[in-house]
């Protein structure tokens, strides 16, 4: 019963901001960079499918590193639709 | 050999002069010789939280520009035998005191006492640094709330990069029951976000403000706080203690639905 007037737990809501949020402090690495980068990887991808560029998503993120601090390691997360695979030059 | 040990957070007000107060008298109530040194200058608070403001005759800075001896400036409290406090300076400000002038005055005490204990001022800047420069060990206090946390972060990246190797947490002011409800993280969401050791969590507890109004620590005493602080001090000295169990459920119904989530008392 209770759950039907409480759709969403907010401690859960605290912990999932606060993972995103402290990846891109800790790694430190500016919008302007993410957006050139995000622009290179579609201009190569683009050669060999067609993408959708609206809805790709790149953003950074880690691994656990087992619980432990210094074993956690950054990466890069790419998320790109894919419109139509073989429409290319190449063959 | 001495420890040196700094508490710090980054964010204001999450309860590290009430830590550092707590973890002082408690090791001293374990029969260790005890320092307690705030580093807060120009916002001096230990010596209230401690009760002994009205001893004050010289202090950090005193010592740092060589106006008194270090002896002179350490007020011992007459509760425990190997507990000493030296205070801030109340009209100065950070840029009295340089890295280099603590170590220094550090290493001379270190002779002297089991453990220092750092009151660090919140921030980052210059008092921070003055702070960590002398520590071994840090204490990184924070509370379960999105703010703390992230400024907890920033600041272990910081001791990270001061090549502070042992680096442990305090989660304080946690309220088990807005855990057990899903409104507040709990100590293992903590933990699990900053990746450190936990010393120990300290729940939400108003003789915390009882205690500070009558300047007396509560460590020891019999309440939640008192007995979470006591833990951590055992901790401290090697001792392998568990988290305390505290089942906040207070009401019939919230008693009741106990029965059914069997186990699932938040662990301070």
């Amino acid at each position: 019963m209770r759950r039907l007037f409480r759709p969403k737990k907010t401690r859960a809501i605290a912990k999932g901001r606060l993972k995103i949020l402290l990846i891109s402090d800790r790694v430190n690495c500016s919008p302007q960079m993410m957006e050139l980068l995000k622009n290179d990887i579609s201009k190569v991808i683009s050669k060999y499918m067609k993408i959708d560029e609206q809805q790709m998503e790149v953003q950074i993120g880690q691994t656990d590193g087992n619980g432990r601090r210094s074993e956690r390691k950054p990466v890069l997360y790419i998320n790109m639709p894919i419109l139509e695979i073989g429409k290319t030059g190449i063959s | 050999m001495s420890e040196v040990i700094v508490i710090t957070s980054g964010k204001g007000g999450v309860g590290k002069t009430t830590t550092s107060a707590n973890i002082g008298t408690g090791l001293a109530a374990l029969g260790k010789k005890v320092v307690l040194i705030d580093t807060d200058i120009g916002l001096r608070n230990l010596d209230v939280v401690m009760g002994l403001e009205n001893r004050i005759v010289y202090n950090l800075v005193d010592v740092i520009e060589g106006t008194c001896r270090i002896k002179q400036a350490l007020i011992k409290d007459k509760r425990y035998p190997g507990l000493f406090l030296m205070p801030s300076a109340q009209t100065r400000d950070k840029t009295a005191v340089t890295p280099g002038q603590m170590i220094k005055m550090i290493s001379f005490l270190r002779d002297q006492f089991d453990f220092i204990i750092l009151d660090c001022p919140a921030g980052i800047e210059q008092g921070f640094q003055n702070a960590i420069a002398a520590a071994d060990h840090a204490v990184i206090v924070t509370t379960p709330e999105v703010s703390a946390i992230r400024d907890a972060d920033r600041v272990i990246g910081l001791l990270e990069a001061n090549e502070i190797a042992k680096m442990e947490c305090i989660v304080n002011r946690v309220r088990p029951e807005m855990v057990r409800r899903g409104n507040m993280m709990s100590v293992d969401d903590v933990i699990d976000i900053l990746a450190l050791p936990l010393l120990g969590a300290v729940p939400d507890d108003e003789n915390v403000v009882i205690a500070t109004n009558q300047g007396e620590p509560l460590v020891g005493t019999a309440t939640m706080a008192g007995r979470a602080y006591r833990n951590i001090c055992a901790r401290l000295l090697g001792e392998d203690v568990p988290l305390l169990h505290f089942d906040n459920s207070r009401h019939v119904l919230a008693k009741l639905g106990g029965v059914f989530r069997k186990g699932q008392g938040a662990k301070l």
